[in-house]
């Protein structure tokens, strides 16, 4: 079983954010035969006041911490956002701040972005693709943009076939990937920390 | 069961009424507070150790001798005594001086601090806060053992044929705890050396300190201490009582709301439900601290958190006279009665003698 993590931090409801991430969800399971893949969604919005506390106190709600899990378990993540003042929505980030630093790490993850114009589509690129290259996360290299505008038109190289685009680089990556297992802390004993300090000098 | 209070010796502007006590106001209501714990039958008393405002406490063992003289019987203790900035060998002679005047009423707890830019203060590197802790550890550890000692490191000059002075009262050194809030290096150590360790346990919710002390008791048990079960364990808590809960609710819910740490955060109901945090009345104060022992086993020293956030002295101390006759008088009675076989006592001076007495005896 694959397990497929969606993070979309719409804000309206209904909210064109979550129509494109459940439409990559629905893309990607196809690529991968649906009946061996799970999609968890976790919707952002509903969360907004326990991240903000998150921030303040260092830790997670029980509901948010199950989103955090959600997130760190899955094999893949498909993460949405919509495009605000440039960028992605501070709600997105600060998700993203307050899960752990490694939880990524060598997961394959698809972006997208929605907007109301198409010319903040290089914020996937300059904003969301960076942020989770920091994470270590490995992003699939089609980016998709939803304009507002996309919804509206046809087949061709369209909102559609980017979608399938996107969703095929995800399924391929992880039909490909070994699954997914939880980082185990590493003690280092005692006597090797000692032992790391002992100075050159002495013999 | 030793049961105390610790505090950070902050100084918080009352958000009830605007008034912010002086430097000299927080400082003597700290030794006030101090006093009063013996007064009403606690066992320790810990002051923090900060150089940055809003906190006063720099100077631990000047505030501590101060405390030894006016007491009989209360254990005066550190959280934290920062062993990452301060000289080992300054540390070793403090606190054995401070043994002595106080007829050997002192432990102390081993941290790294709260702040970052507290390195430079000192003439260290943050990049180094472990390695410190370890290194700088291992020299203080020495220096109360060992009459003469040769020694070279990374991060202080090096000795020779130095002895740190007074020697420990009776030749034991003070007991030590290892605190820490998130390194697992820091249990490691702990256990490494059989010393103490406590979880601060105050704003966080359980499962996090659950999973240190796991491995410190582990560890304990790995290198020879005695079983997981006999590991010495200190915990925070942090409570606000009266005796009818919706008036502490009440009262505490300003402090709350505008507290250094997580003011302007979660409300006071979630903040309770997912930490340590009670308020309420003396009973529920008794009920969520017997919790404590079902997440983390039996354990030596419990030390709660009562003065901050702009508390007023008069209210504290009011705290501390509930504290000390309703709720930790019930603590010690139901703690003994679920106490399972063989763990091992709060560490006291007369019982660190008897246990190198006997050792001796031994050979």
């Amino acid at each position: 079983m694959t397990v497929i993590a969606v993070v979309s931090a719409g804000l309206s409801q209904p909210s064109s954010t979550r129509l494109l991430a459940d439409r990559l969800a629905e893309a990607a399971g196809r690529h991968l035969a649906a009946e061996t893949t799970e999609i968890r969604v976790v919707e952002l919005r509903g969360l907004a006041v326990d991240i903000a506390n998150n921030l303040v106190t260092g830790f997670p709600s029980p509901a948010l911490k199950e989103a955090l899990e959600t997130v760190e378990r899955a094999d893949g993540l498909i993460a949405v956002t919509p495009i605000f003042t440039a960028s992605y929505s501070g709600l997105f980030k600060s998700f993203f701040d307050v899960l752990d630093n490694t939880a990524l790490q060598g997961t394959p993850v698809l972006i997208a972005a929605t907007g109301g114009t198409a010319r903040h589509s290089l914020a996937l690129e300059h904003a969301l693709r960076p942020m989770f290259t920091y994470l270590r996360a490995v992003v699939v290299p089609t980016a998709v943009y939803a304009a507002s505008e996309d919804w509206g038109a046809t087949s061709g190289d369209g909102l559609a076939s980017r979608i399938d685009r996107a969703a095929g680089e995800l399924a391929a990556l992880l039909s490909r990937a070994a699954p997914k297992r939880p980082a185990e802390a590493t003690l280092i004993p005692f006597e090797q920390q000692l032992a790391a300090l002992r100075p050159f000098t002495t013999g | 069961m030793q049961f105390g209070i610790f505090t950070v010796g902050d100084v918080t502007t009352d958000p009830t009424n605007g008034t912010t006590p002086t430097e000299a106001e927080r400082i003597k209501a700290m030794v006030t507070i101090a006093l009063k714990a013996e007064e009403v039958g606690l066992d320790v008393f810990a002051t923090g150790e900060h150089h940055n405002p809003p906190f006063v406490p720099s100077s631990p063992t000047t505030m501590l001798g101060y405390i030894a003289a006016k007491t009989d019987k209360l254990i005066l203790s550190t959280s934290t005594t920062l062993i990452t900035t301060n000289d080992p060998v300054k540390i070793a002679e403090d606190y054995a001086m401070l043994q002595h005047l106080a007829d050997g009423r002192v432990d102390l707890m081993m941290g790294r601090g709260n702040t970052g830019p507290v390195y430079p203060w000192f003439g260290q590197d943050i990049r180094n806060g472990i390695p410190l802790a370890i290194e700088n550890y291992a020299l203080l550890h020495r220096l109360w053992r060992e009459d003469v000692v040769d020694w070279e490191g990374n991060f202080r000059t090096p000795l020779q044929g130095f002895t740190s002075t007074p020697r420990p009262l009776d030749g034991v050194p003070p007991f030590v705890w290892h605190g820490s809030i998130r390194s697992p290096e820091i249990a490691e150590q702990a256990a490494y050396y059989g010393d103490g360790f406590f979880a601060n346990n105050i704003f966080w919710p359980k499962e996090h300190f659950a999973r240190l002390i796991e491995l410190y008791r582990t560890r304990f048990a790995y290198y020879g201490h005695g079983t997981p079960d006999q590991a010495i364990v200190g915990l925070g808590g942090q409570a606000f009582m009266r005796k009818n809960s919706q008036d502490a609710v009440r009262e505490f819910r300003p402090y709350f709301d505008k507290a250094p740490v997580y003011g302007n955060g979660p409300s006071l109901e979630d903040f309770t439900e997912q930490t340590p945090l009670t308020v309420g009345s003396p009973q529920e104060v008794i009920d969520k601290t017997l919790t404590f022992r079902d997440s983390f086993g039996d354990y030596q020293r419990q030390l709660f958190l009562m003065d901050h956030a702009g508390l007023p002295l008069k209210t504290v101390l009011e705290q501390l006279d509930l504290l000390g006759e309703e709720v930790v008088p019930v603590l010690r009675k139901e703690f003994a009665a679920r106490r399972k076989q063989g763990v091992a006592e709060a560490p006291t001076h007369a019982a660190l003698v008897q246990k190198r007495d006997a050792a001796l005896v031994a050979g």
